[in-house]
Formats: structure tokens, sequence, C-alpha cells
């Protein structure tokens, strides 16, 4: 059973698009992501994403590189990475966990589905890592009753979009734009053609389509929530959190805003 | 075989190859493609178009023309007498050395230039660390009019000052990049996501046998004229294959390109020699098979060097070609299955083998090849020992030592007058300033 996908279907029948809000574990730090994810989930997020810093991590801009570089060099580690789920499935709200996928590999993929279950964690979203090459952590994830979200792209082939869609459970992550994340002034004029494609040949007729990167104003996110189940917001999160630098009160309240400012917008359909 | 048809490429399906979905010793063993839904695409396509390409006489006749007529190969296989008669057995030097812009990169850039142009992009983007690949790829473009963009961490830029200058000299791109630790594998992710934005136009030069597939397995195919080039002239000069091969391996494009001739020869034994840096029991060293554990990096399932949370942790070595914390998953296969050894050379004994090299033969090694050298000579050892002077070890000299020279005049104080005491020199350096 998967709550990400309840949170999609009872935005859908509130006639909205779901909010699913990104930031990386220990950034600022452990505390105060935590501090700051239930802020968004306060102010309206539907789903939560936690980011696993990585070392290497080829699909971002640089707004989330330096968040994770931060997370990394206050020493996070993948143990506090699923402590910060813990906390932040608490508050009831979705919670899945973004990583590449190296440091699931090392901690043992059976083991991390278990202590991700364990940590009241709804799934994975799994960037480098494709279906076709993802026999194990599939195996694992519905061993423990995970959502597996894999990601779907404008160069994507039919055939790969019907069989991303059947290995997918929660949602389909439509990446609309051809590049790393990072907010951008307008939204892709590829992401609806995209979500329409995904519709179109999903494996699963009902799996919600997320859409991600770029968003970064209720405006954009309205614009997406006319086509998309879901609205995907990352690299605008971070930034709010850079911007405000040690002021952490500042940021807090900016967080709050920017998250209210999204929520209205995916609710203008 | 004739030696000017050998620079011909093939590419194969043996137990040594990668099979469809680019696994190298069965499924989900090596390798494989761990790479975002948004290249799968272009890597399809370009596994396609690489395939396509090595069964087209077209392709390969002008890929064999080039080397031979432009890069100046097949390279010489030379005996190095002085060094033989020091080891007591036969040591034959591949002379990669001798090839244009002075290493075996020049094979894997042409064939992927020329790869890129069949395919009609017009674009090509390179990762490169001290230079070298970046140089080669500056120089491929020009040589098939392509634009070209090298990504060089801004810690190399700083370094290697004179490669920065080439690669502008040919008409490339150089931007350094600052994230991470802003070195060869932060230029690596920085280049990639590059290829996500630009996929469409653009063609990715990789520049080792690592990565997603097809890449090493492409990359082999271009650098395996080392290999199938100095087996044939083993054979023609010798009468006799090999006893024994030996390159340096840091992501490890000029070792597969050598190994893939011979894997196949069970009496000829192979080795790999890694960057031992400060010593495999410090955390300062280059040397993943020996000392690092299997992981995912760059796309590919492979030994690599990380932390308990599968951080990759920072290489080390002297050579800026060997501070790969990865290395090709077609290595990391004939290690695991036994046919290979791959043993750690350290700074201090590939600095050692380069002086030698120099003095003995007149010949000044790149780093990277002297770690080769190194390693070589303590198997020749025990080669005449067990065998005695006709045994013989051919080593692959994949690069020569110009782009070193500054290192190797700081670590050999090279730059001073010698022959004084150090209170004189202080002397002299403040009277020249």
């Amino acid at each position: 059973m998967s709550t990400t996908a309840t949170a999609y279907e009872q935005a859908r029948a509130e006639g909205r698009a779901a909010l699913v809000g990104y930031l990386p574990a220990g950034f600022p730090d452990h505390e105060g992501s935590i501090e700051a994810m239930k802020v968004m989930v306060d102010a309206g997020c539907d789903v939560i994403e936690i980011g696993l810093p990585y070392t290497d991590p080829v699909m971002d801009g640089p707004t989330v590189q330096a968040a994770a570089q931060q997370a990394l060099e206050g020493g996070t580690r993948t143990a506090d990475v699923l402590r910060t789920v813990e906390a932040v499935a608490a508050t009831g709200v979705p919670t899945l966990v973004m990583t590449y996928w190296n440091p699931v590999e090392r901690y043992g993929v059976e083991k991390f589905a278990a202590s991700l279950g364990d940590a009241g964690g709804a799934g994975l979203i799994t960037p480098d890592l494709t279906p076709d090459f993802a026999p194990e952590w599939i195996a694992a994830a519905d061993a423990h009753d995970l959502d597996k979200v894999f990601l779907v792209s404008p160069s994507s082939t039919d055939e790969r979009i019907t069989m991303t869609t059947a290995a997918c459970r929660g949602f389909v992550y439509a990446t609309a734009v051809m590049g790393v994340t990072g907010a951008r002034t307008t939204t892709s004029g590829l992401a609806g053609p995209l979500v329409e494609r995904t519709k179109t040949l999903s494996a699963q007729p009902g799996l919600p389509v997320g859409v991600g990167l770029g968003v970064s104003t209720g405006a954009q996110a309205a614009d997406v929530a006319r086509f998309a189940d879901g609205v995907i917001v990352g690299s605008a999160f971070v930034r709010t959190l850079l911007d405000a630098g040690s002021d952490r009160a500042a940021g807090l309240s900016a967080l709050r805003t920017l998250t209210e400012d999204l929520a209205r917008g995916v609710r203008e359909v | 075989m004739s030696i000017d048809e050998t620079t011909a490429p093939v590419t194969g399906h043996g137990p040594w190859d990668a099979d469809l979905h680019g696994w190298f010793g069965g499924e989900g063993a090596w390798g494989g493609r761990f790479m975002p839904e948004a290249l799968v695409a272009a890597l399809d396509e370009l596994t396609v178009a690489w395939e396509q390409a090595m069964a087209d006489p077209t392709f390969t006749d002008e890929f064999g023309a080039s080397l031979r007529e432009y890069a100046g190969l097949p390279s010489p296989l030379y005996h190095a007498t002085r060094l033989s008669e020091r080891v007591g057995c036969r040591v034959l030097l591949k002379r990669e050395d001798l090839a244009h812009t002075g290493a075996h990169k020049i094979r894997n850039v042409l064939g992927q230039a020329l790869l890129t142009k069949r395919m009609g992009k017009k674009r090509v983007i390179a990762e490169t660390g001290a230079g070298q690949h970046g140089v080669a790829s500056a120089t491929a473009a020009a040589y098939y009019g392509l634009d070209c963009t090298v990504y060089m961490g801004a810690v190399d830029t700083r370094r290697q000052a004179l490669n920065v200058a080439r690669m502008r000299l040919l008409g490339a791109e150089v931007i350094p990049v600052e994230t991470g630790s802003a070195t060869l594998k932060d230029a690596i992710n920085e280049a990639m996501r590059d290829w996500v934005a630009n996929v469409d136009h653009t063609a990715y030069l990789f520049g080792t046998a690592a990565g997603p597939h097809p890449f090493p397995s492409m990359v082999r195919d271009f650098a395996r004229g080392i290999g199938d080039e100095a087996r044939a002239q083993c054979l023609e000069q010798y009468g006799a294959l090999p006893d024994a091969v030996a390159a340096c391996v840091g992501g490890g494009s000029n070792a597969i390109g050598l190994f893939a001739a011979f894997l196949d020869d069970a009496d000829v034994a192979i080795y790999g020699f890694e960057a031992g840096g400060e010593g495999v029991d410090t955390p300062r060293h280059a040397a993943p098979i020996h000392a690092g554990e299997s992981g995912v990096l760059h796309g590919a399932r492979t030994y690599l060097m990380q932390d308990e949370d599968g951080q990759t942790i920072e290489s080390h070595s002297i050579s800026a070609g060997l501070d790969y914390p990865g290395v090709g998953p077609q290595h990391a296969w004939i290690s695991a299955s036994g046919r290979g050894q791959y043993l750690p050379v350290t700074d201090a004994e590939a600095m050692d083998a380069l002086a030698l090299l120099a003095r003995t033969e007149g010949i000044i090694p790149a780093i990277e090849s002297a770690h080769a050298v190194a390693g070589a000579l303590k198997v020749a050892e025990e080669l005449a020992a067990e065998k005695g002077p006709e045994a013989t070890i051919l080593v692959n000299l994949s690069g020569r030592g110009d782009k070193d020279m500054g290192t190797v005049m700081e670590y050999f104080g090279l730059g001073q007058e010698q022959g004084q005491d150090q209170g004189q020199d202080q002397g002299q350096e403040q009277e020249s300033k």
C-alpha cells in the first residue's frame, strides 16, 4: 500500500496537483534540515523527498550540489539520513529518499530497504538507477512494501516509458527539461508533451506523474499543475535556505512563504 | 596479419567482453549502465553507432589511416637492451610515447571523434585530469573540425597551465570546475551535466575505458591497436609471444588496449600496475582494485575507493593520469576472474623507474608509464630467475614524460645547481630575486 499514491489521490480528489518538496538531509545541518522539512509539511507539501547527500551528484545543478557538499562537510552519514526520515515521516506525510545508487549498494540493498521501512520511509527515488539495472532494489522494495520511483525524460523512447512505468510504485518522476536540477525562469515546453506521452504509454493507467526540475514560483507551479499530477520542487527550497545563510529564523520564514505560494499554485487549476 | 593492418579495430563478444547490457563476467557482475534515464537514449544511440562503425570497413579504414598518417602509428616495439641486461631477461617496450601528442590517448580520441562525425554531431566535450586527454581531444577536434569544450578541475588547471594553453591554442574552450574536490572526478561530473543538457548535438569523448556501457568496450576497441600491434610485432621480431605483458592502470585505457590482444593467450601473464601513491597502507593512493571495494561510480559497477557510506574517497598519485578513485570495469573482471594480477606501485618506486629508464635507455617516460616500468622490472627479475634470459616481458610505455618535467624537477631537485650546499642555494635564490 503506497501512502505516496494515497497523497496523490487525495490531491486529485480535491481537484488539484500534489506538491512534492525536496531538501537534502543534513542541510543546513541535521536538526536544521528536519526543522525546515517540518515547515514545508506544515505549509502545504503533500509529499517530502529527502536527498541523501553524495560526493558525485551528476544530475544536480550548482544549488543542490552546494547543499549536498555542505551536508557532507557537516558529517552527514547514511544513518543520519534515516534518522531524518524518521523525524519527517512522523508528521504523517509520505517521506521518500532520493539517492544516487552507490550509498544504497554500500549500505546493502536489502538492509537499506529494511531500515528505510523501519524509519517509516515510503520508498526511494533513484536518479541514476533505471529499472533495467534495478532487479535487486525492486525485489527489496517489494519485500518491504516500499515505493519505487523511477524517472522518465523527454529523450525516453516509448518502450522505455512503458518499461519504466511498469516498474514504478507511488508515482513516476518526469524530468521535464534536458539538464540538471536548478530553478529556471520559465518551465520547459517539453513537460506537457512528456506527461501526455507518459500517461498514454503508462503500463499502469492510474500511476500519478510528478513533474520535476525548474519550478520555483507559485505561478510556475500552477502552469505545471494544469497537466501534471504532482509538482516537484527542490532547488528553489534549497536556494531559499542558502540565501538566508546563518539567519535560521529568516530562512524558515522565507521557506514557509515559498511553500505557501507553491501550495496556492498547485490549487490554481 | 601484417602490422599495417593491425590498427584496424575489432570488437568481440567472447568471455572477456561485455554482454549486450554492458555486463562483464555475467549479469550484475561488473560494468553495466547506472545512469540517468535522460542519457539512456544517447548511450543506446552511441552503442548502435559504434557497433555499426566497427563492422563498416569505411569507418575502420579511415580510422586506421588517421592512426598511420596523422598519429604516426603503429609505434615500434623496442628491445630495451641495457634494461634487459640489468634484470636478466628480455624487456620489450611498446613505444606509445612516440605517438602524436605523446601518448596512446590519440587512438581513442581519433576513434571517438570520427564516430562523432559519422553520427552527424558537431560538438565534443571531454573531461581531463592533468590535461592529456583534453589535449588529445582538442587535437582530434581540430583534425575533424569539431567544436570542443574541455572540463578540467580548477585545482588541475592551476597545476597544469601549460596543457590549458595547449588546449586553447588548439581551439578548445577550457572550463575550470570548482565543485567538489575540483579534480578529475568532478570534471567528469560536470561533463556529464553538460552532456545531459546538450545531448542532441554533442558527443562525450570519454577519456578512459570506464563509465557506462558502451564506453568501457568502445574505448578498449579504439585503444586495442596497442595490443594487436604489439602481439604481431613480438611474433614477427622474436618468433614467440611474451611470457608477460604489463601496463599502468588508472581508468585503464592503455592497459585494456594492451591486454585485450592477450586475454585468450593463456600462457601470457597479465600485470596491471595501479598507483600505490604513498603506500596502500595509507589513505593516500589510487589503487582501487588492490585496496578498494566493489561499488558504482560514474555509471559502472567496479572497484572504487569509497568510505563506509559509499561516498567516493579522494585518490592520490604523483601521476595525475592515474589519480582516479575508480577503474574500468573490464579490469575489475580480469582481476576478479584471476586472469590478471593488479599490484600497486608507489610514487617513489615509479620515480626511481623513471630515472632509471632515462639513464639506461635515453627514454623519459610519463610518470604513469613509469609505474608500468617499475612493476615490470620486479616481474622481470622473477621471470629471469624462473625461465632465464630468454624470458620476455612486454611493457606498454604509454606516454612520454615532457608533461611531467615540472614534477620531476621538483621531486629530484633538478632545477638547482648541483654540488652546492643549501646555504649557497638560498643565497643565490635571494640574489636572483
